[in-house]
């Protein structure tokens, strides 16, 4: 069988920061692997361990800085990388949702994949849209913010539970091919090895234009523009208490003592 | 006109806050474009959630009897109907983890542009919505230049609407084809257990990425000795497997109300503060300033954790662990 994970490079932002033009500048953003996709990747690296013949793709959508990245993945496992790009990727404001999903929709079309992980939500733009979307483009079922998968490939069902608000689990049948957004905590990512850093640079490493996909400038039109950033005015009022670590230390003990929550 | 449709969610025969909130972010956006709000109820017993979402401001409420439970594959098939019968150009959806369930498949099947976990809504000729982006660090607004589109909007940003209504409550005209239905829910569970109950306790010690690895937990189950507190966490803690997941305190989580929350080393991601804003009073100690757990905090401490706990400690008597 083959698993397609959507892998992305998401920017984090620094403690201190300016904001120049739409978005934070570029100066202090840190690039790193997607924390649900990392999930996503060690799942599906776990489903090929455990069974014969599974191929392990991934496809992400980013530019040639993404390819350390995608390296990371590979060296965790995967067999073999995709990344969409292009210049009119590169001049693009704003990626929509649809935008994204076209993209990854016809990588997934090539690949005929019988199982497609993604991360729940990227931790910069934070849509949690993609693979819903994705799913429904290519006609599959999904499931979204799994975090059990127990995967039947003989029978095509993936046994899934969905991690639900407060502590609760909803546990559903969806019928393979499928797309399921994984959940952070499903598994423990395991870190890259020296020699799978190694094995990483060997493993093929595809790049596709929107014309190898078959796809054109207007698959990235879109109805929806950012128009500011900025950052939010702080709501709080809290007391900030001041100076050395023991004398701050010393005024929450106080604190304390006169809220009653110690004696002493 | 330009009207909105709602969608609401319920859960194990109870409507969830959500869609309470959706009534209010429906209400204000259909009074600035100039329309009715309708609402969508879908599963579960549809007329007695009709009688209690019959609330002031809401003008139709379409239901659509079939099934207990939510499904996505229902969902999916009704909405689309039921948006198209109502004549919306608006749909308006719970950002919850049942919303980002379908609401991206719904958009896509309508060809409608999609906004997720909005915080602010404005109508007008263009409508703008607002979000958060870089873990909360910064907002952005975004236009949509379409008058008909998706949004989704995040969980208790908008008050819950009261007040009786006089909606037009009817059973929606919607085919569900049994076919396209791919998924079963079988069941829920309960995660946790386990032998503290954190939504007990008056003090709660609560721990975050801050404390960077399982090796240094000894500092603040110390801390919390020392103050007979109960240690919880955020969630990377427990997805670390460094504590068991009883002691999360967030939306995926338990919800606690202590009368005194220490958070430590929490940014203060809103799924986390879901979970503990109702504490009494809120201590923060975190090295970055702008962390959004301050916006929260009634006390803080903008310094490294790993010089403020060992004083803390020792102001009780304790002994700071050697790390």
């Amino acid at each position: 069988m083959k698993i397609l994970v959507t892998v992305k490079e998401v920017a984090e932002v620094e403690d201190e920061f300016q904001i120049s033009g739409l978005d934070v500048d570029e100066s202090y953003l840190e690039y790193d692997l997607n924390e649900w996709d990392d999930y996503a990747v060690e799942e599906a690296v776990q489903t090929s361990e455990e069974n014969d013949d599974v191929e392990v793709v991934t496809v992400t959508v980013g530019p040639e800085r993404s390819e350390e990245t995608i390296r990371m993945a590979l060296a965790k496992g995967a067999d073999r990388a995709i990344r969409v790009w292009d210049d009119a990727l590169e001049g693009a404001d704003y990626l929509s949702t649809e935008a994204k999903a076209e993209l990854l929709a016809a990588v997934a079309e090539e690949e005929d994949p019988d199982l497609i992980l993604s991360g729940v939500q990227s931790g910069d733009d934070a849509n949690g849209a993609t693979g819903v979307a994705l799913a429904n483009k290519l006609d599959m079922e999904w499931a979204a913010v799994v975090n059990t998968l127990d995967l039947d490939i003989e029978g095509q069902v993936a046994h899934v539970h969905r991690e639900l608000e407060g502590g609760i689990e909803e546990l559903t049948d969806v019928q393979t091919p499928a797309v399921l957004t994984i959940q952070s905590g499903i598994n423990e990512p395991r870190y890259a090895s020296l020699r799978g850093i190694r094995q990483a640079q060997q493993k093929p490493l595809d790049v596709n234009e929107l014309g190898d996909l078959g796809l054109d400038e207007s698959t990235l039109e879109s109805d929806i523009e950012r128009t500011s950033m900025y950052e939010p005015e702080s709501e709080g009022d809290a007391t900030l208490w001041e100076g050395s670590p023991e004398e701050t230390a010393g005024e929450l003990a106080n604190f304390l003592r006169d809220k009653g929550v110690v004696d002493g | 006109m330009t009207d909105v449709l709602a969608i609401t969610e319920h859960r194990r025969g109870e409507l969830r806050d959500p869609s309470f909130e959706v009534i209010t972010a429906g209400r204000e956006l259909a009074d600035e474009v100039g329309g009715d709000l309708h609402l969508g109820v879908i599963s579960g017993d549809v007329d007695a959630f009709a009688e209690d979402l019959n609330r002031d401001g809401v003008d139709a409420i379409h239901t659509v009897d079939y099934g207990e439970e939510f499904n996505h594959d229902v969902y999916a098939q009704a909405i689309p109907q039921l948006f198209e019968a109502s004549s919306a150009s608006i749909l308006l959806m719970p950002n919850t983890v049942n919303g980002l369930d379908y609401a991206p498949a719904v958009a896509d099947d309508l060809d409608l542009p999609l906004v997720t976990d909005a915080v602010g809504l404005e109508g007008g000729d263009v409508t703008e919505i607002i979000r958060e982006q870089y873990g909360g660090k910064v907002e952005a607004t975004y236009d949509i230049d379409s008058e008909a589109f998706a949004v989704t909007v995040r969980p208790a940003e908008w008050p819950k609407a009261e007040g009786d209504g006089d909606a037009e409550v009817a059973a929606a005209d919607v085919d569900i084809d049994e076919d396209a239905i791919g998924s079963e829910v079988t069941g829920f569970e309960e995660v946790g257990g386990g032998d503290v109950d954190i939504t007990e306790a008056d003090v709660l010690v609560s721990i975050g990425r801050g404390i960077e690895e399982e090796e240094n937990l000894p500092l603040v189950e110390e801390l919390a000795d020392a103050l007979g507190a109960t240690l919880s966490s955020s969630r990377p803690i427990v997805d670390n497997g460094w504590l068991p997941k009883n002691r999360q305190v967030g939306q995926s989580g338990k919800v606690v109300t202590p009368d005194v929350y220490i958070a430590i080393g929490i940014s203060g991601a809103v799924q986390h503060v879901a979970g503990m804003k109702g504490a009494d009073t809120i201590v923060a100690i975190n090295t970055d300033p702008n962390a959004p757990i301050y916006d929260l905090a009634d006390y803080g401490i903008v310094d490294d954790l790993f010089d403020v706990v060992p004083e803390l400690i020792e102001e009780f008597g304790g002994e700071a662990p050697n790390l």
